[in-house]
């Protein structure tokens, strides 16, 4: 991480208080989906549980959120360095694929659905759309911080300052999180069976 | 602001000239910072305000709880009597007979009960205790011009709010708040046909403690965030204030199990709503079969205990830390132990993370799991008893000033006992298997985190008023509030133990059918008395707090206590900012009482040469 710009001595001192904040609430959100996987494995281990194949799309939407997280922090590494249209364009195309994975998503429960594994099959099947679902619905929240970042990006002149590098790193570290949950979320429903 | 302050303080000149210069004032939010009426008293992001609105907020909500165990109190006490005189406040719940006889209904009772558990347990001793108290003392303790974020603070009150808003309707409809008990456990909870409440009533109860959840984390978030990153110069870890460090370690503790609660909670309202059986297996109503299969109830009261258990260190930390502070201050004394303190509520709040199934034992839990819980949960006993130690050692010898707000603190030394030694009983599985679900678990939860979350709440506000409202609050009719609480605490909870160990089972509507129980009636008439002098002894205490905003004695020095933390170099009217000019900086720990032939010496004040730092 490049901490380049002007620091004053009392910044470099402590990190950045909302930054701080927002692990802070990461922790919080961790531990709501920690209550979701604990509640799954020990309904799992009670019996009367289905496992099915998971459709191929949710591999191509994990592609599609790395890819994502990574254009952003090009974006970022851009802002920092001054250079306005990398760090505008990969902005763009972080959010255009954030969406995409959204619409992926969708396709995958389409899938689920059509395979015939409904919300109410089985514990299971509810499990997998709820998980699924309160991550989806944290992405929504990530696309809005998008959203903002562009309507900065565009409608401001484009200046660095530690103000706006502070507040891009607060988007920054949440899609990187959401990214990082979805790894883990995708890896604990195809191998925790 | 016509009377203008024309007393000198000696802090002042010392921020003058060695305070840090945060740059504050040069920023334009001065002058015209909220100076609406909607500003500064409503959408208030000064956390003075929203300390106050919390407190206040939850004085209301104790009320209605409070009056609603009343009216319990008064079916248990009086089976025969007639209710007919309540029917103008209580409606249709109040069944009048032809003989003109009214009898409460008994699905009304058990939304009392519930209404009394989650009332008092989120909306008093969560929000309205350490909602009011974070928002007030952490950054006046550490010396911050505010919380890290103003806004957030501001939402997290309003979330607080709406949740109460929601919860109030709830009191209003037709077929009646939620009924299934405080804990909500499932079937009641998840089919809304299984219950009058378990309808709207339930959909409004879920909905309003989701609210509160957000509420609480945001408060969290700002408040581990302020204490960590805020404090002035010099403030390090280990010269906070005990209020400070149990402050912090509550918040903590919120924001890592309250998630937990939600998880459940939108399991339950898919149950609710979408039809999935996360929590229902083999559900007979009417005698027809339902088709939703395959779920656990145990698996909702896992996810609820992990919150639940959490939370009752949520309610009792914030009271330790100020009954720690008040303690120290009034005995003119140093704490004794001020790590040992510190390190305990560390380690209470790391165990009450793993010792939630003891609430659990008779739901058909592994018997060599239950063990794992017994042995964590006695173990929350040391790091207690350290806490109790080091009070009374503390009062030891000092030069103790019996005002209201050190007698509430001693109370709840007392209080903790009682109620903490019970808790040791009940910790065993062996013995929870006779005691379970009778009123010795009642009488033990109320003295323990009722009744001493209370009294840690009054020392604080007794204490604490002053700063709040720049006025003292009366001194007589506080020690009547205090005496009468002490005693009437005492009548109505201590017989609770006694008909808990005989089997007399908590929630049941009427004993005088039942031949083992009926003898008790004297008992529980006796407890109803008591239980109402000591909502009688309550309305004194709001008496005197509203009186006591207005025209109590009014202030005439920052630091009425002779208290060395840092709220009192603050001037007595609130003003943006807290400080005037540049921060204090801070120099030694909160506790130097009686250093060497100095009666108290300030947080602010530089060491002598020669003076030994205790930190």
């Amino acid at each position: 991480m490049t901490l380049t710009l002007e620091n004053t001595k009392e910044n470099a001192q402590r990190i950045n208080p909302q930054l701080f904040g927002l692990w802070i609430a990461l922790a919080s959100i961790t531990m709501m989906f920690g209550g979701f996987t604990s509640a799954y494995i020990v309904k799992q281990a009670a019996g009367n549980w289905y496992n099915f194949a998971i459709p191929s799309y949710f591999y191509v939407s994990t592609v599609l959120i790395i890819l994502s997280s990574l254009a952003l922090q090009y974006s970022y590494n851009s802002f920092v360095n001054g250079e306005e249209s990398k760090y505008k364009i990969s902005l763009v195309l972080s959010f255009v694929l954030g969406v995409i994975f959204l619409v992926c998503q969708y396709f995958g429960w389409m899938a689920l659905y059509h395979q015939g594994i409904d919300l109410k099959l089985n514990v299971s099947s509810s499990f997998l759309y709820l998980i699924m679902w309160a991550h989806a619905a944290h992405v929504i929240g990530g696309l809005s911080a998008l959203i903002v970042a562009m309507i900065h990006a565009f409608t401001l002149k484009f200046k660095p300052t530690v103000k706006r590098k502070n507040r891009y790193q607060l988007v920054l570290h949440y899609w990187h999180y959401l990214t990082i949950l979805w790894l883990v979320i995708f890896g604990f429903i195809l191998f925790v069976k | 602001m016509s009377n203008i302050n024309v007393t000198t303080y000696p802090e002042d000149k010392i921020f003058e000239e060695s305070g840090y210069d945060d740059h504050f004032y040069e920023h334009h939010h001065g002058d015209k910072y909220q100076s609406s009426f909607i500003g500064h008293y409503i959408f208030s992001m000064d956390h003075k305000m929203i300390s106050k609105q919390f407190l206040i907020t939850g004085i209301f909500w104790a009320i209605i709880g409070a009056a609603m165990s009343v009216i319990f109190r008064l079916q248990l006490g009086f089976p025969e009597e007639s209710l007919a005189w309540l029917k103008p406040i209580l409606g249709k719940w109040i069944v009048v007979n032809d003989a003109g006889i009214g009898k409460l209904a008994p699905e009304f009772y058990y939304a009392l009960v519930t209404m009394h558990g989650t009332i008092l347990v989120f909306f008093v001793l969560t929000a309205g205790l350490s909602g009011t108290f974070s928002n007030l003392l952490i950054p006046l303790q550490i010396g911050a011009r505010d919380m890290a974020s103003p806004f957030l603070n501001m939402l997290s009150y309003w979330f607080f709010f709406l949740a109460g808003v929601v919860m109030f309707l709830s009191l209003f409809v037709s077929t009646g708040p939620f009924a299934g008990g405080w804990t909500a456990y499932p079937p009641l909870s998840a089919l809304p046909q299984a219950s009058s409440g378990s309808g709207t009533g339930m959909t409004l109860w879920i909905v309003s403690l989701a609210f509160f959840v957000v509420s609480v984390l945001l408060g969290g978030i700002n408040y581990v965030t302020t204490v960590l990153n805020l404090r002035t110069k010099g403030m390090t870890m280990w010269r906070m204030p005990l209020t400070i460090w149990a402050l912090f370690i509550t918040a903590i503790i919120g924001i890592l199990s309250f998630p937990v609660l939600l998880s459940g909670f939108f399991m339950l309202m898919f149950d609710r709503g979408l039809g999935t059986s996360f929590y229902l297996n083999d559900i007979f109503i009417g005698g027809e079969a339902l088709d939703r299969v395959g779920g656990s109830p145990i698996l909702y009261q896992h996810l609820f205990w992990f919150l639940g258990h959490p939370e009752v260190y949520i309610i009792i930390l914030p009271a330790m830390g100020m009954v720690s502070e008040v303690l120290a201050v009034h005995s003119r004394k140093p704490i004794f132990g001020y790590r040992a303190m510190a390190y305990s509520i560390m380690a209470i709040a790391f165990l009450s993370f793993i010792v939630w199934a003891h609430h659990m034992f008779m739901s058909g839990l592994n018997p060599f799991i239950s063990n794992f819980f017994v042995v964590f949960t006695l173990i929350i006993a040391v790091p207690s008893a350290v806490k109790v130690f080091n009070w009374i050692t503390t009062l030891y010898g000092g030069n103790i000033r019996m005002v209201t707000a050190s007698l509430f603190a001693i109370g709840f030394v007392s209080m903790f006992i009682s109620g903490g030694l019970t808790g040791i009983y009940l910790g065993n599985s062996t013995i929870d298997i006779q005691m379970h679900d009778t009123y010795f678990v009642v009488a033990h939860f109320h003295i323990v985190m009722g009744v001493a979350a209370f009294f840690g709440m009054f020392a604080g506000i007794y204490h604490w008023f002053p700063k709040m409202y720049g006025r003292f609050m009366n001194e007589t009719l506080g020690r009547i509030h205090f005496w009468g609480t002490l005693i009437c605490a005492y009548a109505i909870f201590w017989p609770m133990h006694y008909i808990g160990l005989a089997g007399v089972p908590r929630r049941y509507y009427d004993f005088s059918t039942f031949d083992a129980f009926k003898h008790f009636e004297d008992l529980n008439k006796f407890i109803t008395i008591a239980a109402i002098i000591a909502f009688g002894l309550q309305i004194l205490f709001v008496v005197n707090f509203f009186y006591s905003i207005f025209k109590g004695k009014k202030l005439t020095t920052r630091n009425p206590w002779h208290a060395n933390t840092l709220e009192w170099t603050t001037p007595i009217e609130h003003l943006h900012g807290n400080w005037p000019g540049n921060l204090p900086v801070v120099y030694r720990w909160a506790y130097d009482y009686n250093k060497d032939d100095r009666e108290y010496v300030p947080q602010h004040i530089k060491l002598n040469e020669n003076e030994v730092d205790n930190h």
